[in-house]
Order: structure tokens, then C-alpha cells, then sequence
């Protein structure tokens, strides 16, 4: 099934089809219909009278001449449309008359020379012969002497052992090419970089995007926020650090959720914190269903039932979302316990190691 | 919490007679379904505490009475007039705490980039980042926000209607609130600078109209190119 | 060269009176000649100045996508003079009033400066977007066309693969192009890539490190892009196209059966003037049509999906239509495929869409080696099929579009969902039942229209097509009168080759191999409900039947 064309010497079919062109398996009938040749030509109208045909020319001609025009209108269009700072629709303005301009000038010159060789250039078919694509025999003949006398000449299959070490060579060359993408990334490695956010004790969770903190009592029930560590902005990296640390937060009735053995303490008084990074491929999973409680990642239709510790419920993703421990601090504001238990977002090969 | 939910200066008398209409509309078009005293029932949830936004943006927008039972209330062309929706809004406020319709001022902030970006944040992973919709589950589906009021707007998101999330004070300040419809107005009227907007699906959209329209178009045009002058 | 034409267009008239040459003329003749003895040009023009290409509206397709290709080039680089290709953070100040004071990478800036502050900015970026993806589907429909019609058989194998590759060339074009401006919606879709690699085993975690340059999204992912956008993939398509180009010539092209064609020849118009003038002018056809699509629909309006955050995204987040099978495909696998085998992580949600994504596009990057080896047909083919002139593969190829068509459907589940009033995992589930039992309906429901269609053009080659005119008989009885086809006409109907299956049959060892067996079996699968061609003695014991 390699697709190697049937070419093996020796079996079945090719015995029984050894000619180097084979008819395949198709049956050539003695009484098939033959081809009854070329039918006459059908004259145009603007091969017959003449009249016709200067039509014709006027009308290509009038087609050059709107190409013309819509080039000039393009330029004009340039100057009479110019986009004003901030007003949107003279950028619609510019956009659509500047293009029709240069739609008219291009559709102008198609549609006039196409015109032109359809009904004034020679209308008559033209027969070229093919012949097959393989060389002529003497070509053929020639083209493996000559790589027997290259062959001779360099001595490549009888000096096996620089030929060999030719291949060798080559094929170790793109090696060391190979090695200079390690730059491509800084030094860390990345899998101690993916288990870790900026999420730790204490770091109070704050709002996307101004980064205000978020009180437990703010959160009312039904309500929904989309949250940042409050460190977020002093990181280096805040993009890659949102990338892993956006969380979640919602407050459900607390006699509503499921609570695991050893996840007592990870909500407030029925606040209860969730990567919002999809276990799937990494979407933010943000469309929160106050009533069903269930989240629905927009990307790949994933959905998570918060009151079960967002275990998937539908679509592709396999893994809950992980939850980050939270409670509040002295000052009533949320912070959280400590960092995720488990590294966020998609799966990777040494996720569990 | 009520900084945008302040009541009018209406006379307590005026505000006395609406109440007392509101009651009988209620239980004359309501009740069946939320309960006399809208103390709720297996059908329909109480609506004490619900506030004035609730019944504004539930009535107003024709979302109740609900036709049918379905996945969620859709919008439909409004049952009753603005004195009725008023009156039915003053009683269900009058039965417990809950935010009340918003001022005009509330309705048009000047921050369209803060809306924008609040918009994204909170509403564009339902809503579409364009405000075109977008779905939810079991049949449900978030509603395209053009050519919905202002005010109704701002309900939604101090209420959270059916499943749609609360968005409080606290989580999204009023003018907070004024900048994300401005900015969705700004989108509305605005219009796209490019051209037709697809109905704003993005690359589904584009997709099928490059299809249909520009290889169609082009298919015509090869065949007129290929076929004999006559 | 171009001088060169425009001139001689213009001098023509005078060289019809037999006047001396005029000025005009007189430098044309010394520019060719000049040319001429540097390069000795004229060779090339005698070998191709005559090839003839046959018409055909479907010939036309791969143009469409070469042309498509050129406006790309065309507004790409005048989108460069403005882009700037840096994920540097930085402070909108420009004019879009929504995203004033937003920060943003330089990237998303400059294409909103382009957008925004440049006069034709906006149009070009348009033209771009358009083309491209014009481009793709260009290319789609001019692979279905030589698949349909078997023009990819010897000696053309090669140019299939060829034109494949352009294929996977443009959708890697088209998806390093979408991610340049770093708004929200490409930067999302980087993040499904992201995940994506990530899910592969043990490489997948520092792929995506090295891809990155660090953690996503980083600051180098646009750079790294665009250098793969403006130069290695354009210099891949263009070497590519060039040997697609080189390719046609050598093998010239396929031409449908008709009167007078045969394997022998190519029966059309020659490349001067006939062909050139209709190609040159399709090309500015395709320029046109593109150019009006640019000034009037909008294309990826990143001003309204904002620049790249980790933390929003949109409703309806999908990727252009030509990765959407690949989206859909991750849509469609059921839940909780993932296994931890001691420790390490199987993200089989992950691997099974690339696996079967991948074997779907090596069968279609192999099919004319796999066809020619059940087939056993090793002769040059000239004369393109028509459709239901080969049942088996016309069917293979309804299966496969089948398949991809529920792929790409299924990108955009949430869409359909909304807009026919459905529930998401009503779509969704219908669509997984869809991706096995669309393929095998679809299979089963082509060939039989197939052999449904050869059947019809049997019985109007025998007994012509029915006149419309009712004549009643002597005896009272009302017949509709049939008129018998031409033989030009016939001659399309009935020019085509039957094939009888490969037998299986000992080797010179005298044994059966597995091989033999298997091909054996595929051949007489291939080839097993077939509608023989109408011979002479049919056609004239049915005339004397009338």
C-alpha cells in the first residue's frame, strides 16, 4: 500500500502484463464507436458580417475606455475621500470608492481583452500532437550512459568506502544546524515554568483588568468575576503569568456544591475560585450559566458543572478545571490558599511527573 | 449598590396609585404563574426582591408573560404599555430590596476604549465581541445586543436575567456600566468601515461568502470565458 | 519584453500596408533582435508560443488560484511598508476611538495605523485577507476537479503532489497570516495551537517552548510568523508553482473526450494570441472581482475584536475556513479520551484528531499511486473521465468531500446551533454520527447515481433524446417521437474505456502473496458494477429497431 505503482518484478499481475506499457485491465473492444473526427467549424456572427464585428471592436474598445476612467476615478477617489482622524466613515468612503475605482480599471482591462479573444481574435481549434512523456529510446539510452561514464569517471559505487563516508557526512551535517534552535527558548525548562502561577498564599485575587481588589462580600449570588492575581501587573511577564493565573469566580448557594474530602476549605462561604484556562487546548472558559451553573468553553463547546468541582460534563476536554484554594484575609478582601494543586490549562507529556 | 438606583421624586401618592395598579396587573396577567403575593411556584421563581430593573427589562423587553415554555424567554414584541410596565414595577419593588431602572445618566458614559475592553472581559465570550450572540448550552443562547435600549441593557446586567450572570456595582461600577453601552451603541451606529459586516460572525461568515460569492462569480465568469462566441 | 508587446500592438496597422517600418516598428525589430543575441530567446518562443490548451470552464480553476496567489503577493507587499512585525507593548494613540489608550503589541497597532490612517490601508489589507482566502479555495476546487475527473493518473502522479503540497502551502500561508495582527481572535486560535502541541508525547511541552520563545503567548510567536509568512512560505509556493507550471507543459493538458480529440493530441486554442489574451485577461478578471469584494465586505475586523489577552475571548471564536476542519475535528471527539501510562500524560483528544487529520491528507497526497496500483493501469491517460464515467472514484471522492464537509461543519457547531434554533450538543452529537455514516451514504449514494447517469447516457446514445413532440400511431397509440444524436454528440457519450478487474494469479514461484490477494480484492471492489460502452452493433440494431 506504499503506493509504489504495482512496479514489483515478479508477481502475478506483472508475468501476466510484461510489455513496459501496459493496456492495465482495460478492454479494448473490436467494436467500439470511432471517432468521428472533427466537426466543421461554426462560424461567429462577427466572422460573417462585418458589421458584427466592428460591434464588436466598439464595444472592446469601450471596455478599455471604462478601465481608463476607473483607473482616473481611483485617483480621484484618493484625493476627494481622504479619511478624516477618527471618522469611520470616511475611512468607509475611502475604502469602498478608491476599490470600486480600481475594480473598474482592473474588470475594464479582463473583460475587454477577454472579449477581444473570444470574438475577433482566430476562432479556429488548433490540434498540437503529444507524444508519450518518456524520452525517445536514444535519449533514454544516452542519459544512462552518460551516469555510467560519470560513474566510471568518479569511481562513486567502486570507492565504497569514501562514498560511504560521504553519506555519513552529509547526513550528520544538518545535526549541528539542529542544535542553534535551542536558543529559540531561554534556559528554563519549561515544564517547571507550567506548574507553576502566581498564585500563592495570600496574593489577593483581584479584578480583570484594573487589578482592583475583590471582597467577599462584592460577590453577590449569581454574580460572576474575572479575576487576576493582584501581583499581576508588578510580574515581568504579565501575559504569560495571565495566561495560567486568569481565574474565575462565582458564588453558588453552598448547600448546592459537591464538596470533595479534602477541599472543605478551598471556597468561601460558597465563593469558589476556577482556572478559567480550558483543560482541552488553553481557551478562556469564561460563559458562566448563573442558573445551570455550568460553564461552556466558547472554542470547542467543552462544558464544566461547577457544583460538581467543574467535572466535564460535555465535549472534548477530560480533566475538571483545576480549583484554586481561596479565603479571605483580615481585611475581608479574597486571597488565595496557596498556588493550584495541579498545573492549568491543556495537558502536557510530563504534566503528572 | 443603589448609587445608580436612586428613586424619583415622585410624590408618595402618585407612587401609592402605581403600586396598587401594578397589584392588579399582576394578578391579572402574573400570578398564575409567579403566585399571588409573587411568592413563586414550580413553574415560575418568587419575585420578591427582584427590584423594578427585573420587571423593566422582563416586561419591557416582551420576555414575560412568557409565550411558552422553552429553553429561556425570548424577546418578543412588548404586552403592555410603559405606564403598565411602570406600575407592575413600582409593586414588585414595593415586596422587598432590589435594584430599581436605572437614570439617563447611567445609560451613555464617555470612556468607549474602558467599555470596550470591560466588554471583552465580562460579556464578548457570550455575547460575540461585536455583540452578535453566541450560544450556550441545551439550546439556549446568549442574544445579539443590537438595537436593544440602553436601559435594558444596564438591567441585564444589574439583574442577570435567566442564566446570565450578575454583574453588581462592586464587580462593574455604573459608569462602568454607561461605558460598555456607549461602546456597544458606538459599534451599532457606527457601522464597519470596511463594508458590509456579515452579520459581525467573523471567519464562518467570510468563509461561506467566499464560497458562494467570489468562487461563484468566478465560476460563472470562467464558463461565459470558456464557452464558444456565437 | 511588456514594451515590446505594447508597441508592436500599436505599430500593427502600419505593417498591414507594406509601408517601410515605421519608427515604432523599427525599435521593436531591434529590440528583439538585441535580446535575441544575448539570449537566443526565439527557441523558447517557437517551443511555447503555440502550445495549445484546451477550453474548458474547469481548466480555468488552478488559474483562479494563481492569479489569487499574485494579488496576494501584489498587496502583501505593499502591507509590509506599514506592518510592523513586534510584539512590543505599546500605547494606542491612534485614531480608532475604542481602543484609545488600550495597550497592545506593535503589531496590532500598526495594522490598526493601516486600517485607520492610510488611504487604501484598509482596502489592501481587505484584498489581502480576501485573496487568500480565494486562494485556498481555489486550490480545493481545482484538486476536486482533477480528482473527479482522473487527471491526476499517469503521467500526471507527480503534479498531484505537487499541487498538494501548494495546498498544505497556502492553508500554512493563510494561518501565519491570520495570527500577524495579534488581536484577540488569531491569538486565541495560537492559543489552540499551543494546546494542541503541547498534547503531543514527549516532544509536544518543548515544541511549544521553542515555538513561543518561552511561555505563551511571549514576545516572539508574530516575529517568528512573519518571517514564515513573507519569506520561506512564499519562496516554498512560488518554487512549488513553478514546477506545478513546468509540470503542465511537459505533460501538456488533460482535454475532455470529444470529437476528434484523442490520447494523441490536445485540440484548444494556442498560448498566442488566443490563450495568452483570454489567461491575461481572466488574470485581471480575478484582480477585479477580489477588488470588489474588498471595497464593499468587510474582512477580519480587528477593531472590533481588540487586541490579544489571555483572559476574553468571543462568542463564535473560529479560525478561517481552511483550518476549520482541523478545529472541527477537535470538536467532534468525544469526552475523557486522555490516559496517564506511569505518569506520562496520553492526550488522545489531542492525538487522534491529528492522526486521523493526517492520514486523511496522506490519502489524499497518495491517491494516484493508490489508485494506479489497484487499477493496475500503467498507460498514459489524456483524456480526463467524466464523473460518472468512473463510478468507484467518483464515490471515493463524495465520501471524502463528505467527511471533510462534517469536519468543517462541525467548526462552526455553535453557529448552526444558534442559528437553526438548536441545542449545541444536539449538533454536536449529530455531527459525530455524521463523520462515520456521511462517508459510507454518501459512498453508496454516488455510485449508484453514477451508473444511474451512464445508464441515461446509454439509452440516448442507442435511441437519442426525447423530442418533445407526441405523435399518435395508426393503431390510436401516442408515442413521443425520440431524435437520434449526432455523431459529434454521441461520440461524448460513448468514448470512454471499460475495465474488467485485475485477476489474481500466481506468481513465478507459482504462489498467491498477500499482495496479490489484496489487490485483487480492491480491484474487483474498484471495478465492480460497471455500464459497458455502446459498441457500433448496438447503435446500428437499434436504428433498425425504429
Amino acid at each position: 500500500m506504499t503506493g509504489t505503482d504495482g512496479a514489483e518484478p515478479g508477481t502475478a499481475v506483472e508475468t501476466h502484463a510484461p510489455k513496459p506499457v501496459s493496456v492495465g485491465v482495460a478492454v479494448i473492444s473490436d467494436d467500439a464507436v470511432e471517432n468521428p473526427g472533427f466537426p466543421p467549424y461554426r462560424p461567429r456572427v462577427s466572422d460573417l458580417d462585418p458589421a458584427k464585428e466592428r460591434q464588436n471592436e466598439r464595444r472592446i474598445f469601450w471596455l478599455f475606455l471604462a478601465s481608463m476612467v476607473g483607473s482616473v476615478l481611483a485617483v480621484v477617489a484618493y484625493i476627494v475621500f481622504p479619511i478624516h482622524e477618527g471618522d469611520m466613515g470616511s475611512v468607509r468612503l475611502n475604502n469602498l470608492f478608491l476599490g470600486l475605482g480600481f475594480a473598474l480599471g482592473l474588470l475594464g482591462i479582463g473583460f475587454g481583452a477577454v472579449h477581444w479573444a473570444k470574438s475577433l481574435m482566430h476562432g479556429h481549434e488548433e490540434v498540437e500532437q503529444r507524444h508519450l512523456t518518456r524520452g525517445k529510446p536514444e535519449t533514454v539510452a544516452r542519459a544512462g550512459e552518460i551516469f555510467t561514464i560519470a560513474n566510471e569517471e568518479s569511481g562513486f559505487t567502486r570507492r565504497k568506502l569514501i562514498r560511504n563516508s560521504l553519506i555519513g557526512a552529509l547526513a550528520l551535517a544538518p545535526l549541528s544546524a539542529l542544535v542553534i534552535f535551542r536558543d529559540f527558548a531561554p534556559a528554563d525548562n519549561p515544564v517547571t515554568l507550567l506548574k507553576h502561577t502566581l498564585w500563592e498564599e495570600g496574593v489577593r485575587l483581584a479584578r480583570d483588568p484594573s487589578g482592583a481588589p475583590i471582597k467577599a462580600s462584592d460577590v453577590t449570588l449569581g454574580s460572576v468575576f474575572h479575576v487576576i492575581p493582584e501581583n499581576l501587573h508588578e510580574s515581568s511577564h504579565p501575559l504569560e503569568e495571565k495566561a495560567k493565573a486568569a481565574v474565575l469566580l462565582m458564588r453558588l448557594l453552598p448547600e448546592d456544591l459537591n464538596v470533595s474530602e479534602g477541599r472543605e476549605d478551598w471556597n468561601f462561604r460558597g465563593i469558589v475560585a476556577y482556572s478559567k484556562i480550558c483543560t482541552h487546548v488553553g481557551c478562556p472558559v469564561a460563559l458562566y450559566e448563573q442558573q445551570t451553573h455550568h460553564l461552556l468553553c466558547p472554542c470547542h463547546q467543552s462544558q464544566f458543572d461547577i457544583t460538581r468541582e467543574a467535572a466535564v460534563i460535555f465535549g472534548p476536554a477530560k480533566r475538571p478545571l483545576p480549583q484554586l484554594p481561596i479565603t479571605v484575609d483580615e481585611e475581608g478582601y479574597l486571597v488565595a490558599r496557596s498556588d493550584f494543586h495541579e498545573p492549568v490549562g491543556p495537558s502536557f507529556w510530563e504534566r503528572s511527573l | 449598590m443603589t448609587s445608580a438606583t436612586s428613586a424619583d421624586a415622585a410624590s408618595e401618592t402618585q407612587v401609592a396609585k402605581l403600586t396598587a395598579d401594578g397589584e392588579k396587573l399582576f394578578a391579572a396577567n402574573c400570578a398564575s404563574c409567579h403566585g399571588l403575593q409573587a411568592q413563586g411556584t414550580e413553574d415560575a421563581p418568587t419575585l420578591i426582591g427582584v427590584g423594578a430593573a427585573s420587571v423593566d427589562f422582563q416586561v419591557g423587553t416582551g420576555r414575560m408573560p412568557m409565550a411558552a415554555q422553552g429553553p429561556q424567554a425570548e424577546k418578543k414584541p412588548v404586552q403592555f404599555t410603559d405606564e403598565q410596565i411602570a406600575a407592575l414595577a413600582a409593586w414588585v419593588a414595593s415586596l422587598g430590596p432590589g435594584p430599581s431602572i436605572p437614570e439617563a445618566q447611567y445609560l451613555e458614559g464617555d470612556d468607549l476604549a474602558t467599555g470596550a475592553e470591560l466588554f471583552r472581559i465580562n460579556c464578548a465570550m457570550c455575547h460575540n465581541v461585536a455583540g452578535a450572540g453566541g450560544a450556550l448550552t441545551e439550546g439556549k443562547f446568549a442574544p445579539a445586543l443590537a438595537g436593544v435600549e440602553a436601559k435594558h441593557i444596564y438591567e441585564a446586567m444589574i439583574t442577570g436575567p435567566q442564566n446570565m450572570p450578575v454583574f453588581n456595582d462592586a464587580n462593574i461600577s455604573p459608569e462602568d456600566k454607561a461605558n460598555i453601552i456607549s461602546y456597544l451603541k458606538y459599534v451599532e451606529e457606527s457601522g464597519s468601515p470596511g463594508g458590509l459586516d456579515l452579520g459581525n460572525l467573523g471567519p464562518v461568515s467570510e468563509g461561506l461568502f467566499v464560497w458562494i460569492f467570489a468562487l461563484g462569480a468566478i465560476v460563472a465568469i470562467t464558463i461565459w470565458l470558456t464557452a464558444k462566441s456565437n | 519584453m511588456s514594451t515590446d508587446t505594447a508597441t508592436a500592438t500599436t505599430a500593427a496597422p502600419a505593417a498591414e500596408q507594406k509601408a517601410p517600418p515605421g519608427p515604432g516598428m523599427r525599435f521593436v525589430n531591434w529590440g528583439a533582435n538585441y535580446i535575441e543575441d544575448r539570449t537566443s530567446l526565439s527557441g523558447m518562443v517557437k517551443e511555447l508560443g503555440r502550445k495549445i490548451f484546451p477550453d474548458h470552464w474547469s481548466f480555468m480553476l488552478g488559474e483562479v488560484a494563481l492569479y489569487s496567489f499574485v494579488v496576494i503577493l501584489l498587496s502583501g507587499t505593499f502591507l509590509t511598508f506599514f506592518f510592523q512585525a513586534s510584539m512590543a507593548p505599546v500605547i494606542y494613540e491612534g485614531a480608532y476611538p475604542t481602543m484609545k489608550g488600550v495597550e497592545m503589541s506593535a503589531a496590532m497597532a500598526s495594522t490598526l495605523d493601516i486600517s485607520f490612517e492610510v488611504r487604501g490601508g484598509l482596502l489592501m489589507r481587505q484584498v489581502h485577507h480576501w485573496a487568500a482566502l480565494l486562494f485556498v479555495a481555489s486550490i480545493g476546487l481545482h484538486m476536486l476537479r482533477v480528482f473527479f475527473t482522473g487527471a491526476f493518473r499517469k503521467p500526471r502522479e507527480i503534479n498531484w503532489v505537487v499541487g498538494f503540497l501548494l495546498f498544505i502551502l497556502a492553508m500554512a500561508e493563510g494561518f501565519t497570516g491570520y495570527s500577524l495582527p495579534d488581536d484577540l481572535l488569531s491569538g486565541n486560535g495560537l492559543r489552540i495551537i499551543d494546546g494542541m502541541v503541547k498534547g503531543v508525547p514527549v516532544i509536544g511541552t518543548w515544541i511549544s517552548y521553542l515555538l513561543f520563545g518561552g511561555e505563551f503567548p511571549g514576545e516572539a510567536i508574530v516575529g517568528r510568523l512573519y518571517m514564515l509568512h513573507i519569506m520561506l512560505l512564499p519562496a516554498l509556493v512560488i518554487a512549488a508553482i513553478g514546477v506545478h507550471m513546468i509540470l503542465l507543459i511537459v505533460n501538456k493538458h488533460t482535454q475532455f473526450a470529444g470529437p476528434g480529440r484523442t490520447q494523441e493530441n490536445v485540440v484548444g486554442a494556442p498560448i498566442l494570441p488566443v490563450f495568452a489574451a483570454k489567461a491575461a485577461g481572466f488574470f485581471f478578471i480575478v484582480f477585479g472581482v477580489i477588488m470588489v469584494i474588498a471595497s464593499t465586505v468587510t474582512i477580519n475586523p480587528i477593531w472590533n475584536y481588540g487586541p490579544y489577552d489571555p483572559s476574553p475571548v468571543s462568542a463564535g471564536t473560529q479560525p478561517d475556513w481552511y483550518i476549520g476542519f482541523a478545529d472541527g475535528m477537535l470538536r467532534l471527539i468525544p469526552p475523557h479520551l486522555e490516559t496517564e501510562i506511569f505518569g506520562f500524560t496520553f492526550t488522545w483528544y489531542i492525538l487522534i484528531p491529528i492522526v486521523v487529520l493526517g492520514l486523511f491528507l496522506v490519502v489524499v497526497a497518495l491517491y494516484p499511486f493508490i489508485e494506479g496500483w489497484v487499477t493496475g493501469d500503467k498507460r498514459e491517460h489524456h483524456i480526463a473521465d467524466r464523473p460518472r464515467n468512473a463510478p468507484a472514484r467518483t464515490a471515493i471522492g463524495a465520501a471524502g468531500v463528505t467527511f471533510y464537509a462534517v469536519m468543517w461543519a462541525a467548526a462552526s457547531s455553535d453557529l448552526i446551533a444558534t442559528h437553526f434554533r438548536l441545542s449545541i450538543e444536539w449538533v454536536t452529537h449529530t455531527l459525530q454520527a455524521l463523520l462515520i455514516l456521511g462517508p459510507i451514504i454518501a459512498y453508496l449514494v454516488t455510485k449508484r447515481v453514477c451508473l444511474g447517469l451512464q445508464k441515461k447516457d446509454r439509452e440516448i446514445a442507442l435511441h437519442g433524446f426525447e423530442s418533445g413532440r407526441i405523435v399518435r400511431l395508426p393503431g390510436g397509440e401516442y408515442i413521443e417521437v425520440h431524435e437520434q444524436l449526432s455523431d459529434y454528440d454521441r461520440w461524448r457519450l460513448v468514448s470512454y474505456e471499460e475495465y474488467a478487474p485485475l485477476m489474481v494469479r500466481p506468481n513465478t514461484n507459482g504462489k498467491i502473496t498477500v499482495s496479490t490477494k489484496l489487490r485483487g480484492a480492491l480491484s474487483r471492489w474498484f471495478f465492480e458494477d460497471r455500464i459497458a460502452p455502446v459498441t457500433r452493433a448496438e447503435i446500428e440494431a437499434s436504428h433498425h429497431g425504429h
